[in-house]
């Protein structure tokens, strides 16, 4: 068991409250994954250059020495540490970044790259997690969050959710995989890599790998269903919006609402129930297989 | 009326309420924003009104009590219900009723998934439309769908009865068309009155079991 939650703003005046508004949605799906928490989040966009989240093992890492070492090789306009994690803000291009980071910082590993995205995961009770990232207080258009009840593979940041799956991406997971080990292997002969033996982080690496191999979102999707054994319910993070699918048996749940102002998904209503409007808004349970998104129309 | 409001009463506090109250008395339940198991294990004759959304398992065990929800249902509405009535105004979400040994589930809205999966005796009417697998292994009793069914509708059903109104995407294994009786006929029409669906009898189809199922034959060991 796990909980799922998504949020959309419509209304660009609810956009400075976004994280108020989700915090409560995080919460309420406690029970549903108390081991740990994670949220990706979109906003303060850097269209010309690249914002890439890492994540520290230890609490007292030096950041000051990566900003140092940084500033010798890109143009880092900044780095907004949280916790264990910091957002870099640069204006380089973002594959050099990462290559750079993985051959000069091990220690580190990227949560998230892009130019919208920034994603904070870490273990323990939502509630806690709230607090130490302050979601409370974040803006932005639109953002997932996850609470993790492990059930196949041990409970570590680097296993919660959500998982980062190519620029601007990130998959959330209610549900488990039964073929996520054969699966993984095929994957990394195709060059994907894995951090972890996580089920969900296979999901997010397959989607990636047909990403990169030409798909669109939803043709991504679609081979997922062929691909894919065991029971999901998927919600697939992009720089416009989010988007939610079910397994074709349907057995993870999911919920969806939407007023003028918002649109919300949630593995259950009590989590959409926190949200403004809630009890006028239009309510239903997505169909098995079917993709739903929402999309910021591009201005 | 007692009214039980949920922001000051817990779910618990709520059940041991309902549970313990005389046949007759009347409760109105407020502020449920989507909680799980709300009025389950009632065994009397009390009348609940439920304004607003409910999460998982509510009105389960239900015995005698008329519990009406004002809003949508999660999964396991009124699972394992053993008589009584359970209305829901709007959707019920995966396996409504499930293994319920008798009473009435009528849900306004759609059903999702799996509706009515082992059936043992419960009446269910929906107005809407329901999701896959419904009926699954269903052993008695009837549901009764006024819009369309999804598929594998009536899997390995044994003697329950199942009534669709509108188009059935597919059936499962051992369901099929079944003729519309006189006694079938009647049964319908007086569940058609029982949950107020005001739809005349002759714009439904019959489908139940072609018990191929019940012994083991060789030459359908891919459908076991």
């Amino acid at each position: 068991m796990c909980g799922i939650v998504g949020l959309f703003i419509k209304n660009p005046v609810l956009e400075s409250q976004l994280g108020e508004l989700i915090a409560p949605m995080l919460s309420e799906m406690t029970e549903r994954g108390p081991d740990s928490a994670g949220i990706a989040v979109y906003r303060d966009p850097n269209d010309k250059g690249c914002k890439i989240t890492v994540l520290a093992e230890n609490l007292d890492f030096d950041w000051s020495a990566l900003e140092e070492s940084l500033k010798a090789s890109f143009a880092l306009k900044k780095i907004r540490v949280t916790q264990n994690h910091a957002v870099l803000t640069l204006d380089s291009a973002i594959s050099e970044v990462q290559d750079w980071l993985n051959e000069n910082w091990k220690e580190l590993s990227v949560t998230s790259a892009g130019t919208n995205i920034e994603i904070f995961k870490g273990k323990g009770n939502p509630a806690d997690f709230i607090e130490q990232f302050d979601i409370k207080s974040m803006s932005g258009t639109h953002a997932l969050g996850h609470t993790r009840m492990a059930t196949e593979s041990a409970i570590t940041t680097e296993h919660s959710h959500p998982f980062s799956t190519g620029q601007d991406l990130c998959l959330v997971h209610n549900g488990s995989l039964s073929n996520h080990n054969r699966l993984r292997e095929t994957l990394r002969r195709s060059g994907v890599q894995f951090k972890t033996d996580n089920d969900s982080e296979v999901a997010a690496g397959y989607l990636s790998w047909r990403l990169s191999e030409g798909d669109d979102l939803d043709q991504a999707l679609n081979h997922a269903i062929d691909d894919l054994d065991g029971f999901y319910t998927f919600a697939i993070g992009t720089r416009d919006g989010f988007a939610v699918m079910r397994d074709p048996i349907g057995c993870k749940p999911a919920i969806m609402a939407e007023t003028d102002d918002w649109a919300a998904m949630s593995s259950e209503y009590r989590a959409i129930a926190t949200l403004p409007g809630a009890e006028n808004a239009r309510i239903w349970e997505p169909e098995p297989t079917q993709i739903y998104s929402w999309k910021r129309s591009l201005e | 009326m007692t009214e039980i409001n949920l922001d000051n009463k817990s779910v618990r506090e709520l059940n041991e309420k309902l549970q313990s109250a005389s046949s007759g008395d009347k409760f109105s339940v407020n502020n449920t924003v989507g909680k799980h198991a709300l009025s389950v294990g009632l065994t009397t004759e009390v009348n609940v009104d439920i304004n607003g959304h409910v999460g998982y398992y509510c009105a389960g065990m239900n015995q005698q009590a008329k519990i009406k929800i004002n809003g949508n249902a999660g999964p396991g509405l009124a699972e394992n219900m053993m008589s009584g009535e359970v209305r829901v105004t709007g959707n019920a979400s995966q396996y409504a009723a499930a293994t319920a040994h008798g009473g009435l589930l009528v849900i306004e809205g759609d059903a999702s998934s799996r509706c009515g999966i082992s059936m043992k005796g419960v009446n269910i009417v929906v107005g809407g439309n329901i999701g896959h697998m419904s009926a699954f292994m269903a052993q008695s009793g009837c549901l009764v769908v006024c819009g369309d069914a999804g598929d594998a509708l009536g899997d390995s059903i044994y003697e329950a009865k199942i009534y669709v109104r509108g188009k059935v995407k597919s059936l499962g294994t051992d369901c099929i068309e079944k003729e519309m009786r006189d006694e079938h006929q009647k049964e319908l029409k007086q569940l058609l009155k029982q949950s107020r669906m005001s739809y005349g009898v002759d714009e439904f189809r019959r489908y139940g079991s072609a018990r191929k199922l019940y012994n083991f034959d060789i030459d359908q060991v891919d459908d076991y």
